[in-house]
């Protein structure tokens, strides 16, 4: 096989293998390869033809299989797509828009009306108008041909700490290094049927889309609801015989948490895989008990290195008291931990875990500051130039040679899936009228985020606006008015104090 | 009733939990949501609800889930 360059030789390639077999669905729709291919095509040639080449495109759409297929069509005229939540509060949107200068938003009939309230003057189109352009063959292959693998092909906004997110730039290069290892350690075929759980506006859902493309396999998007009724999110597994899952933890361990997996096994499941925090292992044994013959994965990674970058195949017995290492990194990627010296950790040494190699994104977008901050000269390496990517994770090798990950080195988290930088719900509090300062901790017992303030307004307000501002899953739990913020001897907020306050409070009220 | 309300609203401060009667048809409840609410329910009432009364119906108000509750109590 010649030498891939470019991520539509997956779609290019499996069309004519499987034109008729069903690529993305949902719960109710489905679309084959071959209607993949034509409507990306389609999107492709439109904005090709309305001048858009080699620039930033906002897909702005809810989670359906078209959002994919626009995001392929964004890809066919050269440009690079930009997922947006469709629930992200306007003032997040626009702080995007501003870093981006977006050439074009793509929305569909539910988001379309949404749109108008942005503030944006350009070019505005809607999916279903420009998906019946008649694709031009000939204006496809010359932007194919004159792509190269470096060239970006998505930018995925995630949490940043000064309160303005960072758009991860990922080039074709990157992905396909990432779906070849990835697809390879989970063993995907024409036979998976993934049941997609994790939003398509993060890397996350590179997982799905790619390998789909790649094997002709079948993704299905499960409708969010489900994940709030377990019963009935086992029963759609089981009634679209999906066999290969990649969620977040508290999606599975809502599942066992509350016993369905007594009552009901999904019973095509037989690879799992699943990352983006720690999982309780009481719950990863009702689990493996449950499908002792099913495939376990734990991922780890960043969406700076284009999604995941190690992993871990369960191989042995856990007791209560264990935890999952994340293990090795994928084929093709390097991760060198480095002490607080900058040189390499000793054996059981913690150190910040660092990733070398083709899966490194491009950096930040229009943020070069924030790039270098980030990827960096490779420490150990004086002899030429060689970036590195700091996740800002420490880890750690167990005795079996196997990484294991031990904490956060700032102030992110992992709150539902989703990299949370507490410093920016701090910055958006802040921001409120009357708010004197605010300061963030997170309960990781009770995965709860706890906010302190200080200022004249009352709690709902402070809630209010919190909605306002931050999506959803970044709104602090509990809310905690003070008088005064305690203050370290440097006058930063004395976090650990707070903290000490918080867990306090919470003996008393028990 | 009461210890149930104080629990709903830690959740959301902003939500008026007496009146509203579609907390899972409005999205006001996320899955998330739904899994704290069954962990504080079970330590505040020391009632488990069983996975098949995981539904929309029982939480789509402060009264219906506290009309669970007490017949989950009752069932003891």
């Amino acid at each position: 096989m010649s030498r891939q360059t470019n991520i539509l030789e997956y779609l290019e390639n499996i069309v004519n293998i499987y034109p008729d077999k069903v690529c993305y669905a949902n719960e109710s729709e489905g679309f084959t390869f071959k209607q993949v291919y034509n409507s990306a095509r389609a999107i492709g040639t439109f904005l090709y033809s309305q001048g858009h080449y080699k620039k930033p495109v906002v897909v702005f759409m809810k989670k359906h299989p078209k959002m994919i297929i626009t995001f392929l069509g964004v890809v066919y005229a050269g440009d690079y797509y930009v997922p947006i939540d469709e629930e992200m509060p306007a003032h997040r949107i626009e702080l995007i828009f501003k870093n981006l200068s977006p050439e074009a938003v793509i929305c569909d009939e539910s988001t379309k009306d949404k749109v108008k309230t942005f503030n944006y003057d350009k070019n505005v189109y809607l999916y279903d108008d420009i998906v019946k352009t008649t694709p031009d063959d000939t204006v496809l292959q010359g932007v194919f041909e004159r792509a190269i693998d470096t060239d970006p092909i998505y930018v995925v906004f995630t949490s940043g700490s000064t309160g303005v997110p960072k758009g991860v730039v990922a080039c074709h290069r990157s992905v396909i290094d990432y779906i070849e290892s990835f697809s390879e350690v989970l063993g995907v075929n024409e036979n998976t049927i993934f049941g997609n759980q994790t939003p398509l506006y993060v890397d996350a859902s590179l997982k799905e889309i790619y390998p789909t493309l790649k094997f002709g396999a079948t993704a299905y998007i499960i409708p969010k609801e489900l994940f709030m009724f377990p019963m009935k999110l086992v029963e759609f597994l089981n009634e679209k015989k999906i066999n290969t899952v990649c969620w977040v933890v508290p999606a599975f361990t809502m599942i066992s948490g509350l016993g369905v997996l007594d009552k009901i096994k999904p019973e095509y499941l037989h690879t799992i895989a699943f990352g983006s925090e720690v999982f309780p292992m009481k719950q990863f044994l009702i689990w493996r008990k449950a499908l002792p013959e099913a495939k376990f994965i734990n991922l780890y990674g960043p969406t700076e290195a284009t999604g995941m970058s190690c992993y871990y195949i369960v191989d042995r017995e856990f007791s209560e008291d264990d935890v999952i290492p994340i293990g090795r990194p994928f084929r093709n990627t390097d991760i060198i931990l480095l002490n607080e010296e900058n040189r390499l950790a000793d054996p059981g040494e913690p150190g910040e875990i660092c990733i070398r190699g083709t899966s490194l994104t491009l950096g930040y977008y229009r943020d070069f500051e924030r790039t270098g901050e980030a990827f960096v000269q490779n420490p150990l390496n004086d002899l030429y130039p060689e970036l590195i990517y700091r996740t800002g994770d420490i880890g750690k090798y167990n005795e079996r040679g196997e990484l294991v990950f031990i904490s956060r080195k700032d102030h992110q988290i992992k709150h539902m899936g989703h990299r949370i930088e507490l410093g920016e719900i701090e910055a958006a509090i802040g921001r409120m009228s009357g708010i004197v300062n605010a300061c963030c901790i997170f309960d990781n017992e009770k995965k709860k985020i706890v906010l302190y303030y200080v200022g004249d307004c009352s709690k709902a307000e402070v809630v209010n606006f919190a909605r306002e501002k931050l999506p959803r899953y970044m709104i602090p739990h509990v809310v905690e008015k003070l008088d005064v913020m305690p203050l370290t001897t440097n006058g930063k907020i004395n976090r650990l104090l707070l903290k000490e306050k918080y867990m306090n409070r919470k003996k008393e009220s028990k | 009733m009461e210890a149930l309300l104080k629990i709903l609203e830690e959740l959301h401060p902003d939500v008026d939990f007496e009146a509203n009667k579609s907390l899972i048809d409005d999205k006001i409840l996320d899955s998330f949501d739904i899994i704290t609410l069954i962990a504080e329910i079970n330590e505040e009432y020391d009632v488990r609800i069983p996975v098949e009364e995981i539904v929309p119906e029982n939480f789509n108000s402060a009264e219906s889930l506290y009309k669970l509750i007490q017949r989950l109590q009752d069932e003891d």
